[in-house]
């Protein structure tokens, strides 16, 4: 029999949610557990197997000078390695101090500024190593890791679409809650992955799987101006969970600049 | 010949097709919207309820009065029941080496579309033409297509984004029905009905249905006139073809690829957008595997993707793609056009891209050329 392929599974700075997702397979968990050694995983498991590894889910971004120097070790320790999740694949929520200075919001929060020891960005996992997949979600659908790993052990290319959420809605057949309600919503901008969760229960995408291929977040801020969405609130669904991927950071930029003009004038 | 039937008896004609075997789908008011699904008898469907529809706007209101087919078209279109948005094909499993395949079976169930539209069985015909006429027929379409039976309902409403009546394709249903159905409110509620096919009109006999008097038949063909009347939206149609070949490089397209969000809703609740991607799956073991058909769009860069890319990158080209399909290189392909004027494609855009003013556009850039000229 040939030997099971080593699965490890690596946390960085993140909120856990999506290694928890492993463990909510549930009804898969122990089809996993059957097709991989779970070699390494801490919140899972007291067992930790020395690497190298076949494949390696990385949770989290990159924050620390710590955490620079492991992920390089992991890397080298791992055949595969793919991101699981917003913080891994674009800087998380924590990535919102990637628009401000973050020496000042240390010296605010701690009272100790001297003891923290951080990068100015968080950055995702493929700022500092190469990546062979990255699983998009705030947190991860399983049933896409479950994919990932079939996909995986079977060498084939995952199955995971980079289209819209309306593609969703509409595979679905879920009715659109821009059109009917005027509700504002990402969904046009935003990658599936999540089922169309929020429209299910008409309320409008906030953008957890981040941007969609070529997306037009230019026209969706238009979109929800003319919905009477404020500047404002254009800012915040732009620059939240997946603010620092690079379309979604470009419009709140945008937005925010207008907002930063439109204040000028008002003084 | 045309028959009465009183709306206290729209339940017995539902009634007959139930016993006749037909599993009933038609309008129903749901999440917002009047939508194609499963129907228990005629209290499920809309009356009382219209829809109002604008670019990128879609809204449901009560109406005064007690129609049943008082509304005009909402996201879901009949597509759904021929070529569903997402169908296993087959599935595969691997036993002690061996391979075995399991083709899905199709389905046995008989279908009866309640209330299609005209613009609808035009929609349907132009599938057919793909589908089911076509060198490749989709067994799961043609075994759906000559189980289903058609009660067309014709409109006497419009909304502001219909466009039938550019597209010859409505408001009433010429041809394709079983039955159809003209609904009249004033004085007494009932509807004229039509025969379209020997199954049709078997069940006017079942139903002992009583012949329309006159004046029913000319209250009938007002109502259907006040529906064309009602719509202005226009799309000049005989000579689209050579202006949008005409115009294949025009600055009109990065025009409209800037509002354009490439989100697909456009080409999902077209009536007759018929793309499907096939999804290949295994479970962990690797034991077993399916093939899945699903909806795809012409707008996702998948689509096109070869070896090094997508061929179709920007939303331009891909937005140029889909209205010179629609209305220019399917007749090339097919010998018919791929819009029906339903509409759809307008009001359900987020943001609001409206086909019609697009070729306007063109149009009209095209007469200031001429003009500037002189």
């Amino acid at each position: 029999m040939t030997q099971k392929p080593k699965l490890a599974v690596w946390k960085f700075a993140s909120c856990d949610g999506c290694q928890l997702s492993l463990l909510d397979c549930e009804d898969e968990l122990l089809a996993v557990a059957g097709a991989v050694d779970i070699a390494y995983f801490p919140e899972a498991t007291r067992r930790m197997v020395d690497g190298p590894y076949d494949v390696s889910l990385v949770e989290g971004s990159i924050t620390t000078p710590h955490d620079a120097e492991r992920i390089v070790a992991i890397r080298k320790n791992s055949k595969k390695l793919i991101t699981l999740g917003a913080c891994a694949t674009a800087g998380g929520i924590q990535a919102l101090r990637n628009f401000r200075d973050v020496k000042e919001w240390t010296s605010l929060v701690y009272a100790h500024p001297e003891y923290i020891d951080t990068l100015a960005h968080s950055a995702p996992i493929a700022e500092h190593v190469k990546v062979d997949f990255e699983l998009r979600g705030c947190p991860i659908n399983k049933m896409q890791l479950v994919e990932v790993l079939a996909a995986f052990l079977n060498q084939r290319k995952p199955l995971v679409p980079n289209h819209s959420v309306c593609v969703e809605c509409k595979l679905n057949e879920q009715v659109c809650v821009m059109v009917t309600q005027q509700t504002p919503c990402l969904g046009p901008v935003t990658q599936a992955g999540c089922g169309a969760l929020c429209p299910r229960y008409l309320r409008g995408c906030f953008g957890c799987f981040g941007p969609k291929e070529n997306p037009n977040t230019s026209s969706m801020a238009a979109q929800w101006r003319s919905l009477g969405a404020s500047e404002a609130q254009i800012l915040r669904a732009f620059r939240g969970i997946n603010g620092y991927a690079e379309a979604f950071r470009l419009e709140s930029e945008r937005s925010e600049q207008q907002l930063q003009s439109t204040e000028q004038k008002a003084k | 010949m045309h028959y009465r039937l009183e709306a206290s008896d729209l339940q017995q004609l539902l009634d007959a097709l139930k016993a006749d075997g037909y599993a009933l789908l038609g309008p129903q008011r749901q999440d917002n919207a009047i939508l194609y699904d499963t129907l228990e008898s005629a209290a499920d469907l809309p009356q009382g309820w219209t829809d109002q529809q604008e670019a990128g706007q879609y809204k449901l209101k009560r109406r005064e009065d007690a129609a049943y087919f008082g509304y005009v078209v909402g996201p879901r279109s009949w597509k759904r029941v021929f070529l569903p948005p997402r169908k296993r094909l087959w599935s595969a499993t691997q036993q002690d080496g061996a391979w075995s395949i399991e083709e899905e079976p199709l389905p046995t169930q008989k279908v009866a579309l309640i209330g299609v539209r005209a613009c609808e069985i035009h929609a349907i015909a132009i599938q057919d033409r793909v589908l089911r006429e076509g060198p490749y027929p989709d067994p799961y379409y043609t075994t759906m297509r000559a189980q289903s039976l058609i009660i067309a309902v014709n409109c006497t409403q419009a909304a502001p984004t219909c466009f039938c009546t550019s597209m010859d394709t409505g408001p009433n249903a010429t041809f394709g029905f079983d039955l159809s159905l003209t609904e009249l409110l004033e004085p007494d509620h009932g509807f004229v009905v039509e025969v379209g096919s020997p199954k049709g009109q078997a069940l006017v006999e079942t139903l002992g249905l009583p012949a329309a008097n006159d004046p029913d038949q000319a209250r009938a063909q007002a109502g259907v006139d006040q529906a064309r009347k009602q719509i202005k939206r226009t799309l000049q149609r005989d000579d689209v073809k050579a202006l949008l070949y005409r115009n294949l490089e025009h600055a009109r397209w990065d025009e409209v690829a800037s509002r354009c969000l490439s989100c697909a809703n456009c080409t999902m609740v077209c009536p007759t957008c018929f793309c499907t991607e096939m999804e290949d799956i295994t479970d962990l073991t690797g034991d077993h595997a399916e093939r899945w058909q699903r909806w795809d769009s012409c707008f996702h860069g998948q689509f096109t993707h070869v070896h090094g890319g997508p061929v179709r990158q920007s939303t331009r080209s891909r937005y140029r793609q889909w209205l010179t399909h629609k209305l220019a290189s399917w007749e090339d392909q097919f010998g018919t056009t791929g819009c029906v004027g339903c509409g759809r494609c307008i009001a359900w855009c987020p943001a609001g891209i409206d086909l019609t003013a697009e070729v306007k556009a063109f149009r009209e850039s095209e007469h200031s050329q001429e003009k500037n000229k002189r």
